[in-house]
This record gives structure tokens, sequence and C-alpha cells, in this order.
């Protein structure tokens, strides 16, 4: 035994495969490892004995760890090699199922060993051999292996051994695939299989094209008619369902074909007990015969018996149904509403989120807000899963298509701001995104956008929930970048440097000093009066009018908040207490934050004297008032989204020739280079003339509400924290200031009834009532979004497959096309023959030879359905001419298909 | 493909079979056994027996102690895909009788090759239950 060397020793006393197996039962979870290694140093010395039996039951152990323990037996592949040729039929099982389960036919370089054994094996007279190399060949196959084979795979093809020519059928798939060109060798014996009356031949040559019509249906249509028969004839379920599977497929190539079958299909609907049949002919007829409408109609009636099954799983099934059919035929979800909502409150989170997609599949502008309502009710209840779910679920309909079903944007953005509240929100990121691109394309909106973002700021307990920190810092960048729209620019300074903000990430607390940046300006600015004696733009004129309006308004209208108006000292206090939460900041140790914070405390050094001065101004005051004013106007420039393409749509001036060829001009000019035009993406928009007045309308209205919950959080902080805040004077002031935004939270909704009234209420497709206000404009570009880049990804070995089988189905070589319309005229009785045609293919194939390209740009004229088919045709053309100059035949079946195709269904007419 | 794998996994997420029908290195097998234990065993009996993950759709069933886990592409019936592991149960019943996990465990190979018999290339050839036992059968005289 010593050197490790196989020995008699090792084979008397070699560990059975019981043996390891009772071994690692015994051994505990923490020893495991070691007996697997020990085993597998055994397995290893074991494996390289001469004696089969020995080699055979160390290969059989180490199959067994590799399957369950994950254990790497890559070393052994070629001993699995060696012990296929085995005499004895289980040493040789052993072997090729450890070659099936371990072997990766892409990688594993011993296989090409295997080609003689298998082949041997394919010939055996024992058929249980045979079988064995068959399911090996479908697990390991690769190129080479099938090109080998191929000859023994049709001759096994037409076995008189059913069970080997059932196998044999399964491996020819793998075959096909590996190696299009079989498919010229062999495929005219699988179809004759078609025939067979052996269920289990026919349910293997079913399966088969099954598979293969998944990829390309469009060349197994010539086949339609022996499918057919067996959807008539046949009684075997599983055989049924496949073929209900292939006539989904082709059913929408050739409308002709879906009448034929809507019926028998229907029958076995109304039939059958079997409800995976029957789900199949459901699925059928929603998938691919939905414009049959009686049809449809008895697919809706099953589907809502399933729904109304206890079984989960019929449920379950019946709802993804249900979604397939929602697509086209909104009006089934409708029907069956009441169970598609009763379900969003299932036990099974799978049939709840169904339910929840189909749900939002009934989203119109017209129901948006109850739906919502309703979800987000039902998103407080749940567990935070599926909370989530009901999030993501909300915000992706109401945003598709640049937010199309929203009409009332300030519904919108304040049920943002609601759902950032909802304690087990994870959706920060996404409404983040959607509150700062609402406030960027629907000017509209921005007053209540403004009001939304101060209560999310303003409220000291969201800053403590890291999955919210994005939202608010979308809220902290509306409530700076929109500023005038403020009713109380002092208050929000306040939120943005409320102590908690050090809980913020760095990134969103550099956003937060920003926009205080932005805020202080605008209070400066107002309070220099500079906006009442610019008047050189009459743009930024109107514009600061509007502030001032806002301005003045509080004066006149609440007494109460007069004083923390503009006054030199409220504008002090204001100095004094950025400069007192920003200060220590100057020497953060986070790049971004004590950058942005060295810029404010910048800006109040250079501003301060100009305050304290007053009226008395020297020139570097008066400097400081300019450069204020600069701050200000950079701030006011608006960020525009500018298109992709704009520049394409500007208007070519008369006279200027853009394709004339340049090179003269080179010549002259030499070394010059043409300046670079540079593209504009800043636009100064002039949004606020409308807004001023609104907003005083809005601010006399919501005076006198209220305050709520977040406003006194606040002031709590403040007593305990009054360094950080302004003078108290202004606390009450504040505190009655400003109501929510949106306050529903009172509202218990009792969800299931709720529910029921929303299916009542809601999803009914109201004409579109007129909208209490119409809906803003959204800004959106034209192009360049949301569009939807198809990229279409040819699989060339699929298509090897198709062509090769058009080429055997429809003829192009004498022999196969004399041999198919044989087997045509054998197998359809009573329908009219392909022989005919095939004939004229032949026909014109000779024609085609000499001029394929020209051929094809021809057809293209006469057909529109097959269009494109033929672009198809065309790039295979380019591909395969360079590959191999054996596809050339292919093209011609090819075009001769796309000829014949729209004839074939005739068979079934 | 219609079917992609088959798994068989005790209720303590220990796996008795796995049989892929398509290539995966043990690493990714190992982790996609994790994950789909994972969360299947989760669920109740209340609960649908289809779970999606990554693109397979899932379809599993639970016998005593035993979870028959099949991943299928999208196009397969899942409900013929649970008659299909019905079939699988009631056949290793017939042919071990009463069939339980330490069956599988101490025959694996047998009920690789039931499987193998059934299924070929992740399409469903055997059906009957008698046609699935006999090469079996014939295995076990001559042994």
């Amino acid at each position: 035994m010593a050197g490790g060397g196989p020995s008699l020793m090792d084979s008397l006393f070699q560990r059975s495969l019981d043996d390891l197996i009772k071994g690692l039962r015994l051994s505990s979870p923490d020893n495991k490892l070691n007996f697997i290694s020990k085993s597998l140093d055994e397995i290893r010395r074991e494996i390289k004995s001469t004696d089969p039996q020995t080699k055979s039951t160390a290969l059989q152990k180490l199959t067994y760890l590799h399957s369950l323990h994950a254990v790497d037996m890559s070393f052994a592949a070629f001993h699995s090699v060696e012990l296929s040729s085995s005499a004895v039929h289980s040493h040789k099982r052993v072997a090729f199922l450890s070659a099936a389960l371990s072997f990766n036919p892409s990688t594993t370089d011993v296989i090409l060993l295997l080609t003689h054994q298998l082949r041997k094996d394919l010939s055996s007279p024992n058929h249980h051999d045979v079988s064995l190399a068959l399911s090996t060949i479908s697990s390991i196959c690769n190129p080479d292996l099938a090109r080998d084979l191929t000859p023994e795979l049709f001759t096994l093809l037409s076995s008189s051994k059913m069970f080997v020519k059932k196998k044999a059928i399964a491996a020819v798939l793998r075959v096909f695939e590996q190696y299009p060109d079989a498919v010229r060798v062999c495929f005219k014996r699988v179809v004759e299989n078609l025939e067979g009356a052996d269920m289990g031949v026919l349910s293997a040559v079913v399966g088969l094209f099954c598979e293969l019509t998944v990829n390309e249906p469009r060349s197994y249509l010539p086949l339609a008619p022996e499918f057919y028969k067996i959807l008539v004839d046949c009684r075997n379920n599983w055989v049924l369902i496949k073929v209900l599977k292939i006539f989904a497929k082709l059913a929408p190539l050739e409308p002709r074909l879906g009448k034929r079958v809507v019926e028998p299909i229907c029958e076995h609907m109304g039939r059958t007990g079997a409800k995976s049949l029957a789900f199949e002919c459901v699925r059928t007829i929603v998938t691919s015969l939905s414009e049959h409408e009686s049809a449809l109609k008895l697919a809706v009636e099953k589907m809502r018996e399933f729904l109304l099954d206890d079984d989960p799983n019929l449920k379950y099934l019946g709802l993804q149904a249900l979604a397939i059919v929602s697509e086209n035929h909104m009006w089934a979800v409708l029907e069956n509403k009441e169970l598609v909502v009763k379900a969003l409150s299932d036990v099974d989170v799978n049939i709840k989120l169904e339910a929840l997609r189909l749900v939002m599949s009934m989203v119109s502008e017209d129901n948006v807000m109850e739906i919502c309502r309703i979800l987000m009710s039902h998103a407080l209840k749940s567990d935070p899963e599926f909370c989530n779910e009901i999030l993501e679920f909300i915000l992706l309909t109401c945003s598709r298509n640049v937010y199309e079903v929203i009409i009332d944007f300030d519904w919108y953005v304040s049920f943002l701001g609601e759902m950032a509240r909802i304690p087990h929100c994870q959706k920060g990121r996404e409404i983040e995104a959607q509150l700062v691109d609402i406030g960027m394309r629907v000017k509209d909106v921005r007053l209540e956008l403004v009001h939304v973002a101060r209560d999310l700021v303003i409220d000291p307990a969201l800053l403590g929930n890291p999955f919210i920190h994005g939202v608010l810092a979308a809220a902290s960048w509306v409530s700076g970048e929109y500023v005038e729209l403020s009713r109380n620019p002092f208050e929000l300074m306040e939120a943005l440097l409320q102590p908690r903000t050090s809980l913020l990430p760095p990134s969103v607390r550099a956003i937060y000093i920003q926009s205080s940046f932005k805020v202080l300006t605008f209070c400066i600015y107002s309070y220099l009066g500079l906006d009442g004696d610019v008047a050189s733009e009459p743009l930024s004129d109107t514009e600061l009018d509007n502030d001032n309006v806002v301005i003045t308004h509080r004066q006149t209208s609440s007494p109460s908040s007069s004083k923390h108006n503009l006054t030199q000292e409220s504008i002090m206090s204001l100095l004094n207490l950025v400069e007192t939460n920003l200060g220590p900041l100057a020497g953060s140790d986070e790049v971004e934050v004590q950058e942005r914070a060295s810029n404010v405390l910048g800006l109040i050094k250079l501003m301060k004297p100009r305050i304290i001065g007053g009226l008395n101004q020297s020139e570097e005051e008066l400097k400081a008032s300019e450069s204020i004013k600069l701050i200000y106007d950079a701030f006011s420039e608006e960020l525009a989204p500018v298109s992709l393409n704009s520049q394409e749509r500007v208007p070519i001036p008369d006279g200027l020739v853009l394709k004339e060829n340049l090179n003269e001009l080179e010549a002259i000019c030499g070394d010059f280079k043409l300046p670079l035009s540079t593209s504009f993406s800043l636009v100064k928009t002039r949004m606020f003339e409308k807004d001023a007045t609104s907003i005083s309308e809005c601010q006399s209205k919501e005076e006198s509400e209220p305050s709520n919950e977040s406003t006194s959080l606040l002031s709590e902080h403040r007593k305990r924290h009054g360094l950080y805040y302004l003078a108290s004077e202004s606390k009450e002031s504040l505190s009655n200031d400003y109501p929510p935004a949106h306050d529903s939270k009172d509202k218990a909704i009792d969800e299931a009834e709720d529910l029921v009234k929303l299916t009542e209420q809601s999803l009914v497709f109201k004409k579109k009532s007129n909208p209490l206000k119409p809906r803003p404009v959204v800004l959106r570009l034209d192009d360049g979004e949301n569009s939807n880049f198809v990229s279409k990804k040819l699989e060339v070995k699929e298509d090897l497959i198709s062509g090769a089988v058009q080429e055997v189905l429809l003829g192009t070589e004498a022999s196969t096309s004399s041999s198919r319309s044989k087997l045509l005229k054998k197998s359809s009785t009573g329908v009219p023959e392909l022989k005919d045609d095939t004939g004229n293919n032949d026909i014109s194939e000779v024609s085609l030879v000499g001029s394929g390209r020209k051929k094809h740009s021809k057809e293209r004229k006469h057909r529109s359905s097959g269009k494109e088919k033929e672009e198809h045709n065309n790039k295979d053309k380019q591909k395969s001419d360079r590959r191999h100059s054996k596809h050339k035949s292919r093209q011609r079946a090819d075009s001769a298909l796309a000829a014949q195709s729209p004839v074939i269904p005739d068979f079934l007419l | 493909m219609g079917i992609r794998f088959v798994l068989m996994v005790n209720k303590q997420g220990q796996t008795r079979l796995a049989q892929y029908y398509e290539y995966l290195n043990i690493e990714e097998r190992r982790t996609l056994e994790g994950e789909i234990v994972r969360k299947c065993l989760a669920r109740n009996e209340q609960q649908c027996s289809f779970v999606e993950h990554r693109n397979y759709k899932v379809v599993y069933r639970r016998y005593a102690s035993l979870f028959f886990l099949v991943g299928v592409d999208n196009e397969e019936n899942e409900l013929a895909i649970l008659e299909f592991i019905h079939l699988l149960v009631e056949t290793m019943d017939r042919h071990f009788g009463n069939v339980c996990e330490l069956d599988i465990m101490f025959h694996l190979e047998k009920a690789h090759f039931m499987l193998e018999e059934m299924v070929m290339n992740g399409c469903i050839v055997e059906t009957s239950k008698a046609s699935i036992l006999s090469p079996i059968q014939l295995m076990d005289k001559a042994a």
C-alpha cells in the first residue's frame, strides 16, 4: 500500500458507496469536510486501479460527492472515458452517468475520446447500451461529437424498437443545435415520426418540434397539417399541451391557420378534466388567438373559474393569463376586477404581486389618484417587502412615458412626499429622481413642489432614516433652486441647517449647504432691494418684481410675520445663524462639504459690511451689491434639458450650402482651424410671471390652517438647541405658518372595503370627466428620450437549423423535395397537396441560382408581411457567404419558402 | 429546453438529487440551489407552487420531508410540471415501495436512471410508469 499505488488490499477493503453515504450521515457538520477530503484521497487512489470493479465503485462515490457535495471531479474525466468501454453494463452506466453529470461540453476535452465508444454503443444490438449512449449524447454533445455521430443517429431514427427511437428523437434536438447540418440528414426521418402511433415516440417528436418552433416558427408552417391531425386525434395530454404550444407560435404567422385550430382548441378546453390542458388552451387562446372573440370569451370564463378556485396554483395562473389578455383586451380584467383586487390581500406574495401588476395595468388618467391612494393604504399595512413592491409599481406606472397618466401634478408631488414618509420606504432613489425631474419638466407644479420639499426638509425625524436621504437631497435641492416660491426662506434656512443634518452622508449634506447658499443669496438680494432698482433687463425685472410681491404680500396680509420681514436685524441674525452652523464645517474633512461651507462663509464675509453699513455705501459695499446680483443671476438661470437632435432642427439659412465640399478651403486656410461651435444647454426661462399671483392666493388661503407635526418637532428641537436657531421672537409666527401639504394620515382606511369601493368607482372606464384643472405643460423632448433600442440579436445556430429545415421541408434538392411530396401524399389525406408548389419551387430555384440577390429585392416589393423575414435572409446571406459556401443552398431554400409560405396553410382549409 | 433542472431537497435544505439539463459549473449550481431552496422552503402550504427566480420558473411540490423542485423556462406549462413531479414520485413509490428520503440517498443512481427514462434534453419523453421502470428492473435482475 505504500506509495499510494492501487493494490489488492484496496479492492478488498474498498469502501462502497453505501459506506460513504453512511459515513457522511454519521459525521458531524464540522467533521464533514474533513471526512469528504479523506474519502476523496481514497477515491483518487482507487480510481487508478486496473480492476474495473474498484474503478467503478470509486467513480460512483466520486459522482455522488460531486453531485451532492459540490466536489470537483474534473480530474476523473479520463477515468470515466476509460470505464465506459467496460463490457459490463453496470460499469458502463456508472461511467456514462458520471460523464453526463460532470462533463462540460465546451471545455472537457476528453469528450472526443468518447466518440468511438459512443459510436460502438449506438450500433450495439443491446438496446440498453444504445439508450445509454443516447442519453449521454444528449447531455454532453458538442459540435464534433454531433458531426461524428450523425450517421448512427440517422439509422436509429428509423429503429424498429420504439424504446430506442424515442430517445434518438430526443437526442437529435441536441445534435441539431450543435451541428445544424445534421438537419439535412435527419430531418425527414424526424418528420415521418409525426405519424407514429407510439405515444413515447410521438411525445418525443412533438417535444422536439415544440423546442424548434420557439426560435423560428415560420420554418415549420408546412408541417401544420400534421400538427393539426395530432391536435384533433391525440388523447394524450402531454402531447396535446406541446402541440398547443406549437400552434401558439404558428397561428400568429398565418391567420387562416388560427381560424382552423381555434375550434378544436375550444373543444379541448371545454371537454378536458385536466387543468394543465385547460390552462394551456387558455394560454394559447390569449397569446395567439385573441382576435377570435368567442374563443377569447370562453378563455376568460375559464380564467374566472381559475380565479375563483381555492387552489392557489390556479389562482396564480389565472392572474398570469389575465395579465396577458390585459394588453389588448382590458375588458377581461375589468370583468374580473373584484377578484383581482381581492387577490391583493392574498396570503401568497406571488399572487399578490401578480394582482398588483394587473391593478397597475388598469391605471388610467381618470383613476390614477384613487388607485394610488388605495394602494398606498395597502402599502402601509403590508410587510416591508411587499410595501416596497407596491411603491415601485406606483412609481413606475406614474412616471411611465413622461408621467403620461398624471394630470394633477400638485397631487402627485405631495403623494411622492407622502411615500417618502412611509416607514418601510426604500425607494428613496426613485422618488428623488422624480422630484427633481418633475421640478424641471413641469413649471406649474413648482409652487406645490416647494411646499412638499419644505415639509420634508423641515422634519427632523426624517433625517434619521438613511433610505430617504436621497429624497431629502432632492427636497433640499428643490428648496434652494426655487426659493423664490418659498413663503418663508428664513424657516427654510433653519431647516437646512438643523443640527441633525449631521446624520446625512456628505454628498447630501453638500447639497443642503449649496441650497442654503442659494437661499441666503436670495434673502440678501431681496433685502438690498436690488430687485427694485435694476431695470436694465426687462425679463429679470418682472421676475424680481414678483419676488417683491411675495414679500410685500406677507407684510400686508399677516402682520404677525412682519417681524422677520427683511429688516437689517433679521438679515443679520440670518447671517449669524448661517455662520454659527456652517463655521465648524469649514474644517470638515469631506471635500464637498468643506468647500461649499467655505463658499457660504465667504459670501457672508463679503456681505456683512454692506449690510451693517446700511445706506452709506462706500465703493466696496457697492461692489458687494454687484457681486450678490451676479451670484443671484447665476442661480436664477434655469437648467433645462436639451434634446440630442435639437441642432438638426435649426433651419438652414438661405444660401448656406452644407454639403459643399470644402476641400479647396482647406488648401487656402492651411493650418487654420475652424473653431468648434459650442452647444448651449443653459436656457433662461421666464417662468415666474404667472406664479406670483398664485402664490399670494395660496398664502392667504393657507395662512390660517393649523401647524403640522414636523413643525412642532422642529420647535421642540429649537427649545433644546436654541443656539443654532434664529432669535425666538420669530417662533410663534413660524409655527403657525404652514399646513401639511397633504394630510391623509387621519383617514384610517379599511383596505378591504375600500378596495371593493375602488373596484366600483375607479376602475370603471369613465370618459374623461372634465378635469378640474387642465394638465400642466410637461416639458418633454420629442426624441432621444425613452427610445428603446431594439437590438436585434441573431441566433446564428438557430438560424442555421431553420435554414436547413426549410431546405428539407421545401425541397430545394430534388431528392428531398420528391420524398417530401411523397410523404405529404401519404400523410395528408383529404388535403390538397403540396407537390405542385414544391415543384414550382424547384423550377424557380433554378432561376435563382444565378441571381439570388435580385430575386430577393423583387420579392420584397411583392410581399409586405414577409419584409422582416426578407431582411433577415439578406443578413444571413452576407454572413453565411463568408462562413460557409454550403449555405448558399440554404439561401435558396429561404427565398423559396418566402415565396411559398402564404400558400401552405391551404392544406388546412 | 423545457425542463432546465430537477432538484430533490430535504426540509433542512440539503440537496438529495440534482440533475441539470444545461451545463452549470459547481459554483453556479451551489448558489442556484441555495437561492432557490431558501426561496421555496420558506413558503407554506397555502401558497402557490410557482416561484420565479432569475430566468427560471421553479415549480415545486412537497412530499413528506422531501421537496421536489423543477426549474423550467417560461414556455413550460406549470401544471403539467406539477403532474410530472407527481408522476416521478409515483414511479419511485412503485419501485421502492413507499419511497422515502433514504431510498433516494442510497439509490441515487437509480433515481437518476428513472429521470433519464422520463426526461431527455429537458423534454419529457416517457410518462408510463411501466416503461420507465422496465430497464431498471432488468438491471436489478442482472445484478
